[in-house]
């Protein structure tokens, strides 16, 4: 049994060891978000935040994951009250089928919380681990730009903390 | 049409079936009210007012459940959120075939369309009845009909006066397009909210109570028969329940997903398979293709005199197999209760797909069911129809159990259709004046669609004990055709022939993907007139509307042309070009045009594409955004179909197994900007749009490359090895 902190909460799982994370996230715990996509860290689909680095849940064995604080897209916001990002994506309607949307919406904002304020150059690099087949990447990086508009006006405007995800 | 050939054409197209179904009157009905005639098949109105709307599509990333509700939304004068709808399952929609060929918004769009207007229609004529007022001192709004002394009437307390399980009539009245206050918005997507929160939107998130997993061990290429597999390592797995063999059919079945997985490595490992079928040399496939046994047939030969002193030019274009890509694999969920099997899946086409699985589980039609759900984009026809056979058979094998199949991977990689490799041909003569005054195309492909059809389309078939095999494959035929879809020009010429060369033999597993031979046939039309408008000293837009008479293409091409700053971009910096390039999609749904600027890295070969404008004409456009949305994604998919990819293949297996043996586009290739403008046709039809850039796109890259290195690159795709050994010529 190991105990895992996702989106603030802890989880006790009982899981195999070589179990990767994507598989508990989705499998045990329900939380879908995060998607199957290669198993080989090549697409992303699959990213999560681990103590705010952008992660393949699909090769991170959950075993070595206890006193972390992982964060997945649920995380971030809820369809009825989404978060700063997730509203970014919605205004730009940054989705096609959307099944990569999730993981870049997780890869995007380990970028922010990093740097609220990224180039074009180092959004494009950082988004670069993962793929998308419709071909709504030029959406994915002006939502992507938005929301860092978004958090920069919001963190001048009201002062820290922001309690309201929408802006 | 023989009964057989009809099932042919439905096997090969889906979609078409619309047109051949019903015969006699029905056929008058406008899009799918063709095969569903009856109202209550589109449109139900609940006692408390609710109304759901039913569509035979399928929502597959395309926007579809949006703009149907705001077509339906519009017409019935009701908010859309009002509206639920119901897509594709074979136990409560009308049967429209595939969702595919961008023939939603025609069929259904224009089903739903015309039914709304007229269950509105009925709800006025019902309400004038109760009022005791004439229908014309009635409105429609917010879901009542209303009164001009203030009484109204919702449409839940109308709804039992207006039974309809009637037939639709021809003609139903349509709002004035100019009054739409819905229809022609941009409604943001009602399935956005979910998918970037992590809502439940997909198959492969459809969690059953009591739901087990299971995985398939696929032989390691085409037609290799399993000799021999201990299982006893595997069953002795933790959450192991059940392997199952039937021939060379192996699959495994366990409590939890990752114990599927653990499993499903076991077993691949304790599997001997026999050689499997050979597979060609890929350095010489463009030969091998050549020389297959070819059936041609000439779809256009419209004959003139060539004049004297004209040029001739000559050109051959290749393509290579490439893959749909997916990013998620293919995924089913199957419950067997009773003799009733239920099966979740992502296929286009839930009715032929029950056709197929129900031959291949011998079992009635009638006692399967199904129903869509979403899936990872498909873009034709990938693991979708044979994951929900495998959810059907191993449902089968665990009854009262829902099991959930899930590809791998290397499984949707090496197994899924592939686009077939195509070789065209043109040889053309310009006069002195630099018009075009004959025109000789050939295509030569294998089918483009072996869709299900019967069971010997589906993978699990050929491995069962008793194996069944594929249908012979049938072209398309024209107007929209299959392998030579788009191969016949819109240009005007004097002189034109073009054949198709049907190729029935079929080295790799081929079926549709998005825009079938239109893809290849537009890089060849539209590479070869940038070649033709070079060799005419004729600035390529020019020398486009010199040939062209349809008011609607030479309308996106001069907007397209505006937009990019054409003129302007005649000078650019070094090693910078622009490239142009147009087509109608089937020459009768969307009109698009490209254009685009790219740099090109004379040392290493590397393009960049810096920017591209694209015009559209949908006709009336149901959400702006949306088809913006398609055109744009479209775009983007083309380019890296067009730079970069080409599946590899050994002479025994499918090499090209993941995504570093198969690479994509990925964000640093995307372009600085991408721009979408549209031109709205209200009250004109709907002319489909999700594969209208795809075409036009690659070869406006072709072009581009072309005035920016002086080279012309002529075999997909564009690859930075290709662009290096071009410049270094």
């Amino acid at each position: 049994m190991i105990s895992l902190t996702i989106n603030g909460q802890v989880h006790a799982v009982d899981v195999d060891p070589n179990i990767p994370l994507l598989y508990v996230l989705r499998d045990e715990l329900g939380l879908h978000g995060a998607k199957y996509g290669c198993g080989l860290g090549q697409c992303g689909a699959c990213t999560v935040m681990i103590d705010g680095q952008a992660v393949f849940s699909c090769l991170t064995p959950a075993i070595v994951m206890e006193g972390r604080q992982i964060k997945t897209v649920e995380g971030l916001g809820t369809a009825a009250h989404p978060g700063p990002l997730q509203q970014a994506f919605i205004d730009e309607q940054a989705a096609q089928c959307g099944y990569c949307i999730a993981g870049m919406i997780m890869r995007a904002q380990a970028l922010l919380e990093r740097n609220p304020n990224p180039t074009d150059a180092e959004i494009r690099a950082q988004m670069q681990p993962n793929l998308c087949r419709c071909g709504t990447h030029m959406r994915i990086l002006a939502a992507i730009r938005r929301a860092s508009l978004a958090m920069q006006h919001a963190a001048l405007e009201k002062p820290m903390p922001v309690k309201e995800a929408v802006p | 049409m023989t009964e057989l050939s009809r099932r042919k054409l439905f096997a090969a197209t889906g979609a078409l079936v619309v047109a051949f179904a019903v015969p006699g009157q029905a056929a008058a009905l406008p899009g799918s009210l063709a095969v569903q005639p009856k109202l209550e098949g589109w449109i139900r109105i609940d006692a408390d007012g609710r109304v759901t709307v039913f569509t035979g599509k399928a929502e597959l990333g395309q926007g579809l459940r949006t703009a149907l509700t705001q077509i339906a939304a519009e017409q019935l004068d009701l908010p859309p959120a009002r509206i639920t709808l119901v897509t594709a399952d074979t136990a409560r929609t009308a049967n429209e075939g595939y969702t595919a060929g961008s023939h939603s918004m025609q069929d259904s769009g224009t089903a739903i369309l015309n039914a709304s207007a007229e269950v509105r229609a009925l709800l006025l004529d019902a309400a004038a009845t109760k009022l005791g007022l004439p229908v014309a001192r009635l409105s429609t709004q917010n879901g009542r009909v209303v009164a001009p002394d203030g009484r109204s009437l919702g449409y839940g307390e109308l709804a039992g006066l207006v039974p309809l399980d009637r037939n639709a009539s021809p003609g139903a009245k349509l709002k004035d397009p100019a009054s739409h206050r819905i229809s022609g918005t941009s409604l943001p997507r009602l399935d956005i909210p979910a998918k970037v929160t992590g809502g439940a939107a997909y198959v492969q998130d459809l969690k059953l109570p009591g739901m087990v997993h299971a995985r398939i061990v696929r032989p390691p290429s085409y037609g290799a028969t399993l000799l021999e597999v201990d299982t006893k390592a595997t069953e002795a797995l933790p959450g192991v329940l059940r392997i199952v063999r039937d021939g060379s059919y192996l699959a495994v079945i366990a409590r939890s997903e990752w114990q599927a997985v653990v499993a499903m490595r076991s077993l691949a490992g304790a599997a001997k398979w026999s050689p499997g079928r050979a597979l060609p040399d890929q350095a010489g496939i463009f030969d091998t293709i050549r020389g297959l046994p070819d059936r041609p047939m000439v779809i256009r030969d419209s004959q003139a005199p060539v004049p004297d002193g004209t040029r001739t030019l000559t050109a051959r274009y290749h393509r290579p197999y490439a893959l749909h890509g997916s990013i998620g694999p293919s995924c089913a969920v199957g419950l067997m209760e009773g003799d009733a099997l239920t099966v979740w899946t992502h296929t286009q086409g839930v009715f032929p797909d029950r056709a197929a699985i129900a031959a291949l589980l011998k079992m009635p039609p009638a006692k399967l069911r199904c129903i869509h759900m979403e899936g990872s984009g498909c873009y034709g026809h990938n693991g979708a129809d044979d994951a929900a056979a495998d959810a059907a058979l191993l449902a089968r094998a665990m009854p009262g159990t829902p099991v959930r199949v899930q590809w791998m991977r290397e499984q949707e990689h090496t197994w899924e259709p592939y686009t077939p490799a195509m070789v065209t041909e043109v040889t053309a003569r310009l006069d002195t004046a630099g018009k075009i005054v004959a025109w000789d195309y050939g295509v030569w492909s294998n089918t483009h669609s072996t869709r299900p059809g019967g069971a010997g389309e589906l993978v699990a078939g050929w491995s069962l004990a008793e194996p069944t095999v594929p249908s012979a494959p049938v072209p398309i035929p024209q107007p929209e055709g299959g392998g030579d879809r788009n191969a016949i020009p819109l240009y005007d010429v004097p002189a034109m022939k073009v054949t198709s060369h049907f190729l029935a033999e079929m080295p790799l597993r081929v079926s549709a993907m998005r825009g079938l031979g239109a893809y290849m046939n537009v890089f060849s039309i539209e590479s070869f007139m940038g070649e033709l408008a070079e060799a005419a000293g004729i600035d390529p837009v020019a020398f486009r509307l010199n040939h062209l008479s349809d008011p609607r293409a030479r309308d996106v091409i001069r907007l397209a042309a505006e937009k990019f700053g054409w003129d302007a971009a005649k000078t650019l910096p070094p090693d910078h070009g622009r490239g142009f390039a147009f087509a109608r999609y089937k020459n009768l749904a969307a009109y698009c045009a490209v254009a685009v600027e790219v740099a090109l890295d004379r040392a290493s070969g590397q393009v960049r594409v810096l920017r591209a404008d694209l015009a559209v004409d949908s006709g009336e456009a149901v959400n702006p955004n949306g088809i913006a949305n398609q055109i744009q994604g479209g775009f983007m998919q083309s380019m890296s179909w067009t730079l970069f990819e080409e599946l590899h293949w050994s002479p025994t297996a499918i090499t090209s197994r993941d995504w570093s043996s198969y690479p994509i586009l990925r964000f640093n290739a995307a372009p600085g900007a991408v721009e979408v403008h549209l031109i709205n046709r209200p009250g004109l039809p709907y002319l489909g749009t999700g594969e209208a850039s795809q075409g036009p796109t690659s070869a406006a890259l072709a072009n581009a490359i072309a005035d920016a290195g002086k080279i012309r690159l002529r075999q997909l795709p564009l690859s930075q090895a290709r662009i290096k050994a071009a410049l270094s010529a």
